[in-house]
């Protein structure tokens, strides 16, 4: 079932600026879509808001074609589960999981028959009679999950799965939730503020910035195809250059560049910014040919990877390298810069 | 082990100070002639017991409009408490100062002038001598307290878990009856608690809307006191601190202060 949302405002009570304005979201049916944004920049308030569980000042939203705002959350179709497991203490795991059958005054052989199988998919058997006090907090987030799942939902909202979770506990949650949205098909909206949690679970991405969606297609796209420098800069670390686009060429303070493929025609021609991802500059010898020279200003070792700040004809570059390879490197030093076309990318210029 | 002996000692230190006091009207109520150089009575008796408990002393009756008072007061305390507590902890709204100051003002206020002034409104309104006047009388000082208990434990309340229940599919009244009341349940207990004890134990506010029609058990207790039957002042005061013991041995667990309301804190 496809989630449909369209012009969807809303301003908090007591708040001036609106926290969501005019928000288009689409959420394919039988996929995972993450809303991707900073922290504070109102995703709980849409997850909430499809959720029934606030109002919207304006706007439609539409669950299969059927506008789901007339509608009290109970009969959405839509589960939303909480960043924090919030289960509830006084029942135990298993009257945990079968809370919103029996709300739905399920016969009670049913409901057993059902919160069993579901134990079981979400590895919790044998834990049915504990207390939620006597639970890890990834068996409490996977309780969570259960929960929510049992009532086989037309659309499941997950406020940060990953994020309360040590990280060795991540791995195994975003497989289990990989797993089980693959088995049961059922279209998921993942809200959060990790960019590595949102591109290891979600097909699409939609990057909320500012109450609005800033960009929405694939990963890979939104990473490598930025539609803005807001966008750009939101995956970190990113080199800029401003300049201009003409014939095919990017002019810029470092010199001409190949304007990359695929770019919309608006920014074929005129002044842009060049996009650089730190971690596609390839550092070889200077002697390197087509190479450009920079000097090494100094290397920061980051653990998987390590940061060399260059200074190239006076433009200030970052590059992410391996750890061994820096570890070559001395402040001062001359080295070759690459930059693959696959690494640049060309925004409107913000000014 | 050090700490543990402290709490023991503690423990037997309030026990002590909170039966001592009773002893000598215990020992009253069975006593024969008890005078004063005498270390105990003389002869030992279960009069005053016969009558107290005997149809014709009318202190069983006053046990049950005691009962009857407290009880009503407790339910409709906690009826209006748990809305109040819940905006008084959950909401800003304009005024809330104020309305704070309100809900204590028959706290601070003297107990006397609160009866005064409300004995001529419910006398307009036909509400002296009658037991439901004298009810509405008692959820004035009893209803700031139990509202401030139920505000402390809104404070602690996640309201995200009401939230959560909803989501699942839960209408309103089945998140309260089956999130929302489990978790403040033991502040709830502990509250209706407080608001019994300070029903049962109101004696100005009964008597003067009461105004003599309406015989609960301290004023049954303070007449006995007043015409000198220490024996029969002793079997009564018996009788009266009774309910209050038995409701605090039944939710003494809860009165920790800990796990008042379902919270971050509160999970074992």
């Amino acid at each position: 079932m496809t989630l449909e949302v369209r012009g969807l405002t809303k301003t908090h009570p007591g708040d001036t600026l609106a926290t969501i304005r005019n928000l288009d979201l689409m959420v394919d049916s039988g996929r995972i879509t993450a809303l991707l944004g900073p922290s504070g920049a109102g995703k709980t308030t849409v997850m909430k808001l499809i959720a029934g569980l606030l109002t919207p000042d304006g706007g439609q939203i539409t669950l299969a074609g059927r506008s789901i705002l007339p509608l009290p959350p109970e009969q959405r179709g839509v589960v939303m589960v909480f960043q924090n497991p919030l289960l509830f203490p006084h029942l135990t795991v298993a009257e945990n999981v079968g809370f919103g059958l029996r709300m739905r005054g399920l016969p009670a052989k049913e409901i057993r028959t059902r919160v069993a199988e579901m134990l079981e998919r979400t590895q919790l058997t044998g834990l049915g009679s504990r207390r939620p006090a006597e639970l890890s907090g990834g068996q409490a987030q996977r309780v969570a999950l259960a929960r929510a799942l049992v009532l086989k939902p037309d659309l499941l909202l997950l406020d940060e799965p990953l994020s309360s979770l040590d990280p060795t506990l991540r791995d195994d949650m975003r497989a289990l939730i990989l797993t089980l949205q693959r088995e049961t098909a059922v279209t998921t909206l993942v809200v959060t503020h990790d960019q590595t949690e949102a591109v290891v679970l979600a097909d699409r991405i939609a990057l909320l910035l500012e109450g609005r969606v800033a960009q929405h297609g694939p990963p890979d796209q939104i990473y490598r195809q930025p539609a803005s420098l807001a966008v750009a800069r939101f995956f970190g670390g990113v080199n800029v250059l401003p300049g201009r686009a003409t014939a095919g060429v990017f002019q810029s303070a470092i010199g001409p560049m190949p304007l990359p493929a695929g770019l919309p025609s608006a920014l074929t021609d005129g002044p842009g910014v060049l996009t650089i991802r730190p971690e596609a500059i390839d550092l070889v010898t200077p002697a390197h040919p087509g190479a450009l020279t920079a000097r090494v200003l100094a290397c920061t070792f980051l653990g998987t990877q390590s940061r060399v700040a260059l200074d190239l004809g006076g433009t200030p570059l970052e590059a992410l390298v391996s750890p061994d390879f820096a570890q070559g490197l001395t402040k001062g030093q001359m080295v070759g810069v690459v930059l693959p076309p696959s690494a640049l990318w060309v925004v409107p210029d913000p000014a | 082990m050090e700490g543990k002996a402290l709490r023991s000692l503690a423990g037997a230190t309030l026990a002590l100070w909170l039966i001592l006091p009773l002893v000598p009207l215990a020992i009253w109520s069975v006593a024969h002639g008890w005078r004063f150089p005498a270390l105990l009575p003389e002869e030992w008796s279960l009069k005053a017991w016969a009558y107290a408990l005997s149809p014709t002393s009318g202190v069983l009756q006053s046990l049950g409009v005691t009962t009857l008072i407290a009880a009503a007061t407790t339910v409709l305390s906690a009826l209006l408490a748990v809305p109040a507590g819940r905006a008084l902890a959950l909401y800003r709204f304009r005024g809330k100062g104020i309305v704070v100051l309100v809900l204590l003002a028959p706290a601070i206020l003297p107990g006397i002038t609160v009866a005064l002034g409300l004995h001529g409104i419910f006398l307009q309104l036909g509400l002296t001598g009658t037991i439901p006047g004298v009810i509405l009388a008692h959820l004035i000082p009893a209803l700031p307290y139990m509202t401030l208990v139920m505000a402390t434990v809104f404070a602690r309340f996640d309201t995200d878990a009401e939230d959560q229940a909803r989501s699942l599919g839960a209408r309103p009244w089945q998140v309260f009856v089956h999130v929302t009341l489990p978790a403040i349940r033991p502040g709830l207990l502990v509250g209706a608690l407080f608001a019994f004890l300070i029903s049962w134990s109101q004696y100005l506010l009964t008597l003067s809307i009461g105004g003599g029609k309406v015989q609960t058990l301290p004023l049954v207790l303070y007449s006995f006191a007043t015409s000198g039957r220490n024996d029969l002042t002793g079997a009564v005061a018996m009788i009266y601190i009774l309910p209050g013991l038995l409701a605090l041995a039944l939710i003494a667990r809860h009165l920790t202060g800990r796990n008042l309301a379902l919270g971050p804190e509160s999970v074992r």
